[in-house]
């Protein structure tokens, strides 16, 4: 009787035991031992590597000019990507969430590049810009944009625009879904109410609309940028992080330093500033949501 | 079901803003189509031309018949395949215990899962390959098969508990006081109403397993062991002017995925709608 009782008890542990098992072993037990590289001296292909080194890699990382570059980077194609892809994403959403004839097949055709896997659309964008077989460069160059058919992703001064016009292409049907979602939850009897009172268009989405869809806003948007800031694929795809490191985020970097370099210690020490910035913002974010609340 | 009628101006305008989303989301598939059925020696004569005089299926047929992409496409499936199964195996354990109990621990374990969507994952790949190589786990289909699950659990046991919520605990009630025990109770009632929801997680499973580009390059450098992805990226630098059988290989990855969305994106908004109305 006693055994039931224990296997009773025990019984929701074992529906999450295998779960948290995965997750310990690949993901959490890692993540300490690369916390732990952060202050060693990794490197895979040095058998006498190994040594404490202490803040040696954050003395090197504080006059690593590619490391400071890949921090206004990691702003800039944080900021433009989700900026962009938000503000897309809304218009499309809104445009959606009207009835009208072909709107099924017009839904499935814009959230396709949701569908396309990310290394997929970073190559499909790099050909795009490519002068050999992609139009974009003639397009460029019929605008007035561009003297000559160039690749714009060997131009170090717009090379990160490749990447963050493929995220946007990608992202774009993500934030247009969860608004959707959000937008079509909203009673229609207030909208019916407001006109009766008089409430024009804009009126209406300012004192409607916007207040129902804020709560889905923000949350999509942390999360989101979050997730964007450490979504390094379309950039090692798409460049590689260059031309001489022009184009190199913080997470990119990260993976170039151990994949290329196979300096495991450096790109986890570069890994632990990231998480900690990441940290800072998603804390910064929860006050400035405590005082917003308060003041209310 | 708006109030105000619009007038036609409004809808010419509609259409044409939809034009434009819909223009900018398929240009650069249908390019990539395109590019994969020229014939090489129309792509450089031809330039920029948005149809060429006439096609060929003859990138197909070298990519299919010449190349390792039949063995990097096996790769994959079979990766994602197993990582699809065995994720939704784990997520479903766990979806219907965070559903079904409350224990002590809960929210630390359910914090120990939030945890592991917000950190950098790219944090984790030297520290994997290193816990990986000493166990025979790199070059291997089933690292990354085991990376990929881990990867994928979380998620899926979040979406898991959502569709386990939504089906009445009275249903399971009414299966015990009969004298089912849990499990049978689990197996007979609530798998089979949970059907459209383990089809959704294995799903979404396989395209993120499908679409893994960087611990695949980094784990499995043979190309025995490459991915698609790792696969197609290893084509492009190595025969970086093979356009046409690079763009083939692209469409081909693509058709899995693509299947998939079609069956799911009816649901997509609907689905958010639903959970969003209960809260």
């Amino acid at each position: 009787m006693t055994a039931r009782r224990a296997l009773l008890a025990a019984e929701p542990y074992l529906y999450t035991l295998p779960a948290l098992l995965l997750i310990c072993a690949v993901m959490l037990v890692p993540l300490g031992l690369g916390l732990s590289y952060a202050f060693h001296d990794v490197k895979l292909l040095d058998p006498l590597s190994g040594d404490f080194i202490g803040l040696d890699h954050f003395r090197e990382l504080w006059s690593d000019a590619a490391f400071w570059q890949a921090l206004r980077n990691t702003l800039l194609w944080t900021g433009a990507s989700v900026s962009l892809q938000f503000c897309l994403g809304l218009v499309l959403a809104l445009l959606l969430n009207r009835a009208f004839p072909g709107r099924a097949l017009f839904q499935l055709l814009v959230f396709l590049p949701w569908a396309v896997p990310s290394f997929l659309s970073g190559l499909n964008w790099a050909w795009l810009f490519n002068p050999v077989v992609g139009p974009l460069p003639h397009w460029l160059v019929s605008l007035g944009l561009m003297s000559q058919p160039d690749n714009l992703l060997s131009d170090p001064r717009y090379a990160l625009w490749g990447p963050i016009i493929a995220n946007v292409w990608w992202g774009i049907p993500f934030f247009a879904i969860t608004l959707l979602a959000a937008l079509q939850s909203i009673p229609a009897d207030i909208y019916e109410a407001a006109a009766i009172d008089g409430a024009g268009a804009w009126r209406r989405f300012r004192s409607i609309t916007l207040p129902f869809l804020a709560p889905t806003m923000a949350i999509t948007i942390l999360l989101r940028t979050v997730w964007i800031a450490n979504f390094a694929d379309l950039i090692v795809i798409m460049t590689k992080g260059g031309p001489a490191d022009s184009t190199q985020i913080l997470a990119s970097y990260i993976f170039t330093q151990a994949f290329q370099r196979l300096d495991f210690g450096y790109a986890s020490a570069i890994a632990a500033v990231l998480l900690l910035l990441l940290l800072a913002y998603a804390l910064a974010l929860m006050a400035l949501r405590a005082v917003l609340v308060r003041r209310r | 079901m708006s109030v105000a009628r619009h007038t036609s101006k409004y809808w010419a305008l509609h259409y044409l803003l939809l034009g434009a989303f819909a223009m900018f989301a398929l240009f650069p598939l249908f390019w990539l189509l395109k590019v994969s059925l020229t014939p090489n020696n129309l792509l450089y004569s031809e330039g920029v031309r948005l149809w060429p005089s006439h096609i060929t299926f003859e990138h197909y047929a070298s990519v299919v018949a010449r190349s390792e992409f039949p063995l990097f496409f096996r790769n994959s499936v079979i990766v994602s395949g197993i990582t699809a199964l065995l994720a939704t195996l784990a997520a479903a354990a766990a979806g219907y215990g965070f559903s079904r109990f409350k224990f002590r621990g809960k929210h630390f374990i359910v914090g120990l899962m939030l945890i592991t969507q917000m950190f950098p994952l790219v944090m984790i790949i030297a520290p994997i390959f290193r816990l990986l190589s000493p166990l025979g786990l790199t070059n291997s289909l089933t690292g990354l098969i085991i990376v990929y699950s881990a990867f994928n659990v979380p998620f899926a046991s979040f979406l898991m508990q959502s569709f386990f919520d939504a089906i009445p605990k009275d249903l399971e009630e009414a299966a015990l006081l009969d004298g089912a025990n849990r499990f049978a109770a689990f197996w007979r009632i609530i798998v089979p109403l949970t059907l459209p929801g383990l089809a959704a997680t294995l799903g979404f499973v396989f395209t993120a397993a499908w679409s893994e580009l960087l611990f695949a390059l980094m784990l499995n450098s043979s190309s025995k062991a490459s991915t698609f992805p790792v696969g197609l990226l290893a084509f492009v630098s190595k025969f970086s002017v093979d356009f046409g059988q690079m763009m083939a290989a692209g469409v081909l990855a693509l058709l899995p995925v693509c299947v998939f969305f079609v069956f799911i994106q009816r649901h997509l908004v609907q689905g958010l709608t639903a959970g969003a109305v209960k809260g």
